[in-house]
């Protein structure tokens, strides 16, 4: 089935862009089938409800060398349901059909590079599916045609650029000291301490790093967020960032470069710097947008640092908190796209009680931001408690506390988001306002209602993610 | 190794003119120069095979794109290329200072490193390596190029037809 999640959506390619040029409005029929589908499968591929031992003579012709485990079953979900939620946004917020077959076509490449990052094997192909991402998300930020967007593009590519350096950097001195580029072969090299393996190591985790847009790295994400289109927005920030970054690290720390205490040491201050950092950023802003940029830089950070903690635990909490805030990040962003487009400003300041005239809007808004401050029994609650408890039983009490206190810091700034935005007196001049159209409000629906079903389940579900280690 | 250091030292040089430069044509031609000294140090180090792709590839290919991409651009009036030029040199002229700074540490320090450089050519047929062994990495190529193609349809192509 791996093969297929590379090869499905690259025929997806082809069929679009040999259709007639009258007959390309389907290329978003065609990308919504192709995420939908993915969506599915990666559903229901935890409860073993998909067999596909028939693919098993066609996966050997083709021989792609991938793998398909519990963490990368929750990166093709992430990135289906974040995929449709753009889709369904670039339906209402792009005009131009040239430039609404485009991001059909980017957004495909993106998920063929986010595919591959969740099942590669090896440090080189990781960083091949990670440049495929990266490539197609640059392009997609300026896809507006307006100078911000390329300013947006501009800050991501250069940045990217010299991660990839890195990265390649990384895999040669790799290739040169441990003999191979396999994860295994990776982590054997660390193991043996050398100092070229440390090199390698640090090297490439710098790269992630930048992509993950942690700190001191993280100047480039907001200006590329806030810059996008409002459906790009919603992918950008739903995935992108994270699968090229975050995830690579979630699949790198235990795996290659894990174990050690100087690694954990590494993984903690950064997270707890960028997650402290992200949430005071937050703090400041009046731009909606910008203020969910520096808000996900935080939740970034979150992950990072739940890496440090107890072993197996913390790969299942930042796994699940990976899932949650891809989840109400795609939402809000989607909410704010809703409200830009509405109010004709994102300037959280020169609003007030929308929630008055859009209703779907607010009412969602206010799930994300429960959830995302962590208040059961919603979904966010329960990822926050695992990487709490992980942190703690690791013995980094004072992980711990920074990962409470960066929580509280989180609500305080959603609850102002809430208060300024959508709760209060309707100012007069939004008087007129409705609903941004079911383009908006249809998936923000859908992932918040996969906010609450989660966390009600969530219970049930955790004996599952341990047994599968996640 | 005196060839391969003064190569070395052209590529360099090669490299700082295209970080310099203010015409991506002249830009071009220098990043066309680095890739084709690189090429000559890999042939030196018995890499043939990554030299002819270095050269074939990024000296050679990869230039014809650019150069037919910059067919696509207006060039600036003369005026702002002069005041251009002139706000890149107050900004970077210590880079090559920095670089020969560098250079001059380095060739000073005992580098840590101890590696242990792979046979050229031990592994066998590059077909195997490409076809077979490395057919995913290849695959992602294919993606960044269409990606890239449809870049420069965004960069570089004005929809006439209506507004966003």
């Amino acid at each position: 089935m791996s093969d297929l999640l590379l090869l499905l959506p690259f025929a997806a390619l082809i069929v679009i862009n040999v259709l007639p040029k009258a007959a390309r409005g389907a290329a978003w029929i065609v990308a919504a089938v192709v995420f939908g589908l993915q969506t599915a499968v990666a559903a229901l591929q935890p409860f073993g409800l998909v067999d596909w031992r028939f693919l098993g003579t066609l996966e050997a012709a083709i021989g792609f060398r991938l793998g398909l485990d519990s963490l990368a079953v929750l990166l093709l979900l992430t990135a289906g349901l974040a995929g449709l939620a753009s889709l369904l946004v670039s339906r209402a917020s792009t005009a131009r059909p040239r430039t609404y077959f485009t991001f059909a076509n980017l957004l495909l490449v993106s998920l063929i590079g986010i595919n591959g990052i969740a099942m590669v094997q090896d440090l080189f192909t990781l960083y091949v599916f990670i440049e495929v991402t990266s490539v197609a998300a640059v392009i997609m930020v300026a896809i507006r045609d307006r100078e911000q967007g390329f300013e947006g593009a501009w800050k991501y590519l250069l940045l990217s650029a010299v991660a990839s350096v890195m990265m390649l950097a990384s895999v040669g001195l790799f290739l040169l000291t441990g003999g191979g580029v396999s994860f295994a072969e990776a982590a054997s090299a660390v193991a043996s301490g050398t100092a070229e393996a440390w090199i390698a190591a640090a090297l490439f985790l710098c790269g992630l790093f930048i992509k993950s847009a942690m700190v001191p790295f993280h100047g480039w994400l907001a200006d590329a967020y806030t810059e996008a289109p409002p459906a790009v927005s919603v992918f950008l920030a739903g995935i992108v960032t994270k699968a090229s970054g975050v995830f690579a690290l979630m699949r790198l720390a235990p795996a290659a470069f894990g174990g050690s205490s100087t690694g954990t040491m590494i993984l903690l201050v950064a997270g707890a710097a960028t997650a402290v950092v992200g949430a005071f950023l937050s703090l400041t802003q009046s731009d909606m947008k910008r203020m969910l940029a520096w808000f996900s830089v935080s939740q970034m950070g979150y992950i990072v640092m739940a890496l440090g903690g107890q072993p197996g635990l913390a790969l299942v909490a930042a796994g699940v908190h990976f899932f949650n805030h891809t989840v109400s990040k795609a939402q809000l962003f989607a909410n704010a796209a809703a409200v830009e487009r509405q109010l004709g400003t994102r300037d959280m300041d020169r609003m007030g009680g929308i929630a008055a005239r859009m209703p779907i809007t607010g009412g969602t808004s206010a799930v994300a931001t429960l959830s995302v401050a962590g208040l059961p029994p919603l979904a966010g609650f329960w990822s926050k408690l695992l990487i709490v408890i992980a942190l703690w039983q690791a013995g980094h009490v004072v992980f711990a506390v920074i990962a409470v206190l960066t929580s509280l810091i989180t609500l305080a700034y959603f609850l102002s988001l809430q208060r300024r935005v959508f709760f209060g007196t309707l100012l007069p001049e939004w008087s007129q306002v409705r609903e941004a159209g079911p383009a908006y409000y249809v998936p923000t629906l859908v992932l918040a209602a996969i906010t609450v079903a989660a966390g009600l389940s969530f219970p049930f579900l955790l004996p599952i993610l341990l047994g599968g280690g996640a | 190794m005196i060839i391969i250091t003064i190569v070395l030292v052209l590529m360099v040089l090669a490299a700082l003119w295209a970080s310099l430069t203010t015409l991506l044509l002249r830009a071009t031609i220098a990043l066309a120069l680095t890739s084709a000294m690189l090429a000559v140090v890999m042939y030196s180090l018995g890499a043939t095979l990554a030299a002819v792709l270095e050269l074939s590839v990024c000296a050679g290919l990869i230039s014809v794109v650019f150069v037919s991409v910059i067919s696509l651009t207006q060039r600036k009036p003369f005026k702002d290329y002069v005041t251009r030029r002139m706000s890149r040199m107050r900004r970077f002229w210590p880079l090559p200072l920095v670089l020969i700074a560098i250079g001059v540490a380095l060739s000073f320090a005992h580098a840590p490193v101890q590696v242990a450089l792979p046979v050229p050519g031990g592994d066998g047929d590059v077909r195997t390596v490409l076809w077979t062994l490395r057919k995913l990495d290849l695959f992602g190529q294919i993606l960044i190029l269409l990606a890239g193609v449809f870049g420069v349809l965004v960069f570089f192509k004005k929809d006439e037809t209506d507004g966003d």
